[in-house]
């Protein structure tokens, strides 16, 4: 198995380098501003409805506090995770090491599962981290755990979605802003096309709302993992990840 | 070791590589020469994997570069143009990386790193980040990370580009010690290395491979003539008719006179030795002899002519020297 050297090259890359602290540091202060006004929100409403209790039969933390972080989370990472992708392979097409790795003796596979299982584990490390405001939650009051865990499942599926689709982008071009900006404008249209299916009718409005990561994210958020969503994200991430193999093997006979 | 057959390279309508062949012994070391964009980086590419030809096939080890091509990885060490390495990672990292992709087993890593970095004289280095260190150095690292894995053969593109005369004595001497057990292919334009360094030259110019042999060979087939230098005082009348007249003498050119004399080049037939002819013609004139010494073709020569498409044929020189 040679994806470990690779996996293990891109790991000191990330931390040699600023990326992984910039994107830590900058995901953390906007979902913590998210998690801090909507936490705000939530205990405001919370203290009123103890003094007019006819308001308060709807309050409960997973539809108020987290349902909307997560989603706004995965709003976050739209902007995040180009960053995080863009240089895998534009970076060493550029500077030529790319040309080095593709002589030694380990396969495209090889190469491809080491650089995207980097991005994964790190942006995994990175969720970890935003474990402290449900971890807050908890602290003020009784949380269920299981939406929160299955919504946290659903933050790592679009995000491992998102990365395939990163890595695809950058393995088709030399220049990191075109790779970072491709992969920005891919994520953003599967985002808005969900927002076309309200005005579409007949059958397109609901391939639209199919292709829109939202709703599928919406599931896992309310603890539900239903098997429509796994498949459209995991068809999402092999179907990018089948793709980069074949751009990767490409090179290999166009040179 | 190395055997390439017809091979071309096109990019788009541009023919970087043109029916290339040659074929390189077990533990040999051949040069390859040839101007800026001749086609040495492209042979090179293909070589070692990175690029597919356009026509033709290359083996390396037995093993075709393209059908077989991780056969082939498995036995090269390949330094790319320029030494391209990650500016991130610290020197030993990086060679660790190398080492680990290379297949290099977690036991014996750490001493074969570290005998590399001994090797190509990167140890006083090892933990400075690549980015800070200087060309010279970088290279060297790029040397190291192609010993890595001790592969049979090792294909070098300018390996001593960017170091300065101390390091590119010790870096030659290294390459001319892996003669034997590995077979190396390098390219470069500093023609004394390939006479110091290499046993074959291949000369490549536009695509094309225009001579290749021993640097003995070339001489030979470039300058079929032996070059005699003679300068005479006190002559009178037709030196060089009279020059031109001992047997075996095929051209006579005049070189510019000095110390009161006149000087000639004269080329004679390469397995006629005329100096004796020579000096019994200019003593017996009662010329004075001021000098007489064969001069030796220089693969500099060599090239100058071959890549300059100035190769004329010896009996196109001598009717032209008879038309005068």
């Amino acid at each position: 198995m040679r994806w470990l050297p690779v996996f293990k090259k891109e790991m000191q890359l990330y931390f040699g380098s600023p990326v992984a602290y910039v994107v830590f540091t900058f995901f953390l202060f906007i979902t913590g501003i998210f998690f801090g006004s909507i936490f705000s929100f939530y205990s405001d409403a919370s203290m009123r409805s103890f003094m007019q209790p006819q308001f308060g039969q709807n309050l409960n933390v997973i539809e108020n506090v987290m349902r909307p972080l997560f989603s706004n989370m995965s709003v976050v990472l739209l902007f995040f995770i180009p960053m995080l992708t863009m240089r895998l392979f534009a970076e060493e097409r550029k500077s030529g090491t790319f040309e080095l790795l593709l002589t030694y003796p380990v396969r495209d596979g090889e190469i491809l599962a080491g650089k995207f299982l980097a991005a994964l584990v790190l942006y995994v490390l990175l969720l970890a981290l935003t474990l402290l405001y449900p971890g807050l939650v908890a602290y003020f009051t009784r949380v269920e755990w299981g939406p929160i865990l299955t919504g946290y499942l659903g933050l790592v599926l679009t995000g491992a979605a998102f990365l395939a689709v990163g890595v695809l982008v950058s393995s088709l071009t030399e220049n990191q802003i075109v790779a970072g900006f491709g992969t920005f404008g891919i994520l953003l249209a599967f985002w808005i096309v969900g927002w076309g299916a309200e005005f579409a009718g007949g059958s397109l409005r609901g391939v639209l709302q199919y292709l829109s990561f939202v709703d599928h994210l919406d599931g896992f958020t309310r603890g539900l993992i239903d098997t429509k969503d796994l498949v459209y994200y995991l068809t999402g991430i092999v179907l990018a990840l089948f793709l980069t193999l074949r751009s990767l093997e490409s090179k290999r006979w166009r040179g | 070791m190395i055997q390439v057959d017809n091979l071309t390279k096109r990019y788009g309508p541009v023919t970087a590589i043109h029916d290339v062949s040659f074929t390189v012994d077990k533990g040999r070391i051949v040069g390859f020469l040839g101007p800026n964009g001749a086609g040495k980086s492209t042979t090179m590419k293909i070589l070692s994997c990175f690029m597919p030809a356009t026509g033709g096939t290359a083996r390396v080890a037995g093993y075709d570069v393209f059908s077989q091509s991780l056969e082939v990885r498995r036995r090269i060490g390949y330094l790319p143009e320029n030494a391209p390495l990650y500016p991130e990672l610290s020197v030993a990292s990086y060679l660790d990386f190398v080492a680990e992709i290379k297949g290099v087993g977690r036991a014996e890593r750490r001493g074969r790193v570290a005998d590399v970095m001994e090797r190509c004289f990167v140890t006083d280095m090892q933990n400075r980040l690549i980015g800070k260190l200087s060309k010279g150095y970088r290279q060297r690292v790029g040397l190291a990370q192609a010993l890595l894995g001790d592969p049979e053969v090792l294909i070098l593109d300018e390996p001593t580009i960017g170091l300065d005369p101390r390091q590119i004595a010790e870096i030659r001497a290294l390459i001319r010690s892996l003669a034997g057990q590995h077979t190396v292919i390098l390219s470069t334009h500093i023609l004394p290395e390939v006479s110091m360094v290499c046993d074959g030259i291949v000369i490549i110019n536009h695509g094309r491979i225009v001579a290749q042999g021993t640097e003995s060979e070339l001489v030979q087939q470039v300058f079929p003539t032996a070059r005699i230098e003679v300068r005479v005082a006190n002559a009178s009348g037709d030196v060089a008719g009279a020059l031109r007249a001992v047997p075996g003498v095929v051209t006579v050119e005049p070189l510019a006179s000095r110390d009161g004399g006149v000087g000639f080049v004269v080329e004679s037939e390469r397995d006629r030795d005329v100096r004796a002819d020579l000096v019994r013609l200019v003593t017996g004139r009662n010329w004075a002899l001021q000098e007489l010494h064969q001069v030796g073709m220089s693969l500099e020569e060599v090239f100058i002519r071959v890549v300059a498409g100035e190769q004329v044929a010896p009996d196109v020189v001598v009717a032209e020297e008879e038309a005068r």
